[in-house]
């Protein structure tokens, strides 16, 4: 109503509508100013209590930098240019049981990545709410794929550790069972999302259920399908490397043992190996996402 | 219809095939190279199933070992006494992602700005930077906590520092991506009216980075309250060094009710999250910062 105000009307009206609208902002200031307060108190407490749960002190911290950097510059031994080759093959003096292991650590990655993904894949349907038959699947479907995903792929190693004894056997099982709650769950929104439009199609130009599978969905989940796999593939390269720590294969064991025995150059060398191998399957990975899929279909 | 169908005759199909060959199926070369990459991915993986001893007796003992005794052993689960105990390991996991995460928020903040290219003008700093955020983010969490659990000991200032280290290699990317999207009309307009420096990033820079910044970092704390629960088992604190105790002592029964309390606390942390970051920022509509993949 103050905005319709009229010209015979302007000598009282626009001074009230300024009063109110300094008043309306001083409301929000005020409002603004609580919530802040509000907004920090919650911080701090949750800060402090932070801080006594932990018994964090920075004392400790501060005690503690030094002891880390000394442990981290320990992993580097000296190497000198005139004797290169020599320190370096010093150095590596365990290059072949290590480079065994990350092949190992790799073929653990994939077979994972293949499992989970064929696993999941067959339940996304399932889980998928145009897919799924009737609620009572689809929640059930549901359910399995997050309890898969939430329970660490760590916690899984040590579980299957018991049944398959010390081994890959246990990390692939582990980080299957990771890939499969976490591609089922991805898969079924890619479901989700398909259009029914060439579904219709091919019903319309008499074609079977196989054949609207075939022609109708795949051809639309596919490149998603296949992103997300090469996505999972590095992640579960990450996995591989750690889930060795209890006892499930891999370079991890070879890195834990090196850290248990203090052997600060092995460590070192160990760290090397898996940096450069993750930051190569990264950039290997990106290339084949983008080359064999297109960067159009590649929706992320 | 059907009587217009009826009158295609194989001659009309072949000149339509002849005209559009790509409407009637993919070139042999192609498909080949789909056959072969297929048959590829298969020849591998049975080579791995087979060098793994997938294919042999051993691995259907394990299954038979794993329904009979691990699982029958977890359930039901068992230890209600021990709660409070566990609740308390449990709030330590949540102190240490909290820690963890403002530590590495604070560490990684003057380091995006020299990450972000419209803040820095040297390439080098601005690319050594970036590059040195990644090889930070490369090691997971455990690699970090293992080696820090041997540094300064065992308990939760290790994992920490693991968290602490990790984040800042992860925030110094986000923030510096977030410095690099903003509007420089508003810093112009600082700049015009005389502004130094503070000025520009105080009222030009952070009004517009900080909401994005703060979203950034809940979800970033959501995300570490996973890794921080499993730091516990290489010796890190919190939860996760009572379940690999229970684990390694074969107490599956108390295991399992740890497993369900971490992964009851890892939705409440969701919603929480979540929550807080619709509220305070309302940016529900805005993109996760990671890729909805990374988070599962």
């Amino acid at each position: 109503m103050a905005i319709s105000n009229t010209p015979t009307s302007a000598g009282a009206n626009p001074r009230g509508v300024v009063a109110r609208f300094e008043q309306q902002y001083a409301e929000y200031r005020r409002q603004k100013t609580v919530y802040a307060a509000l907004f920090g108190a919650a911080f701090m407490l949750c800060l402090i209590t932070a801080l006594v749960t932990t018994k964090f002190s920075l004392w400790t911290l501060i005690e503690g930098i030094p002891r880390a950097t000394e442990f981290l510059s320990r992993m580097l031994p000296p190497i000198r240019l005139d004797s290169f080759a020599k320190d370096f093959a010093e150095w590596y003096w365990g290059a072949g049981e290590w480079f065994h292991s990350l092949f190992n650590t790799l073929l653990m990655a994939y077979l994972a990545t293949i499992l989970g993904t064929l696993i999941g894949g067959a339940i996304s349907f399932f889980a998928a709410r145009n897919l799924a038959q009737n609620y009572f699947v689809y929640w059930v479907a549901r359910r399995v794929l997050e309890i898969a995903r939430t329970v660490p792929d760590i916690v899984w190693a040590l579980l299957f550790v018991f049944a398959f004894g010390i081994g890959e056997v246990a990390g692939i099982l582990a980080i299957t069972m990771h890939t499969l709650g976490a591609q089922g769950k991805l898969f079924a929104e890619v479901n989700e999302n398909i259009s029914p439009l060439p579904i219709d199609g091919i019903r319309s130009a008499g074609g079977n259920w196989f054949h609207e599978m075939r022609f109708g969905v795949l051809p639309q989940v596919l490149p998603n399908y296949l992103s997300y796999t090469f996505w999972r593939f590095e992640l579960n390269v990450r996995s591989a490397t750690i889930v060795g720590f209890v006892g499930a294969g891999g370079i991890g064991h070879d890195l834990f043992t090196a850290v248990q025995l203090l052997y600060f150059s092995d460590v070192g060398a160990i760290l090397l190996i898996i940096v450069a191998t993750i930051m190569a399957i990264d950039m290997l990975s990106e290339n084949i996402r983008h080359g064999a899929i297109g960067k159009a279909s590649f929706s992320h | 219809m059907s009587a217009q169908l009826a009158d295609i005759t194989e001659a009309d199909i072949a000149s339509e095939r002849e005209r559009n060959p790509g409407a009637f199926g993919a070139p042999l070369r192609q498909r080949l190279n789909a056959w072969m990459a297929w048959g590829g991915t298969t020849a591998l993986t049975i080579y791995c199933l087979y060098r793994f001893g997938f294919l042999s007796g051993d691995f259907l003992h394990g299954v038979s070992k794993f329904s009979e005794t691990v699982v029958s052993q977890m359930f039901p689960p068992a230890g209600y006494d021990n709660i409070p105990l566990f609740l308390k390991a449990m709030g330590e996991t949540v102190a240490m992602a909290f820690l963890g995460t403002l530590l590495g928020a604070l560490l990684a903040f003057p380091f995006s700005f020299l990450a972000a290219k419209n803040m820095t003008r040297s390439r080098p700093i601005q690319f050594g930077t970036r590059r040195g955020a990644d090889l930070l983010r490369s090691f997971d969490y455990l690699i970090w906590a293992l080696i820090f659990v041997r540094a300064v000991g065992l308990g939760p200032l290790a994992g920490i520092m693991a968290i602490a280290i990790v984040e800042t290699g992860t925030f110094i990317k986000l923030y510096s991506e977030a410095i690099e999207n903003l509007d420089r009309k508003q810093i112009d307009a600082v700049t015009s009216l005389g502004g130094n420096w503070l000025h520009k990033i105080w009222f030009g820079v952070l009004p517009q980075v900080l909401p994005m910044m703060l979203s950034n970092t809940l979800y970033m704390f959501e995300h570490n309250t996973r890794s921080a629960s499993i730091l516990g088992i290489v010796g890190a604190g919190g939860i996760g060094f009572l379940l690999g105790d229970r684990l390694r002592a074969y107490e599956l029964r108390e295991a399992c009710l740890i497993i369900i309390l971490v992964v009851l606390t890892v939705y409440a942390i969701d919603y929480l999250s979540k929550f807080l970051r619709e509220q305070l920022i309302g940016d529900h509509k805005r993109r996760e910062p990671i890729d909805d993949a990374a988070q599962v």
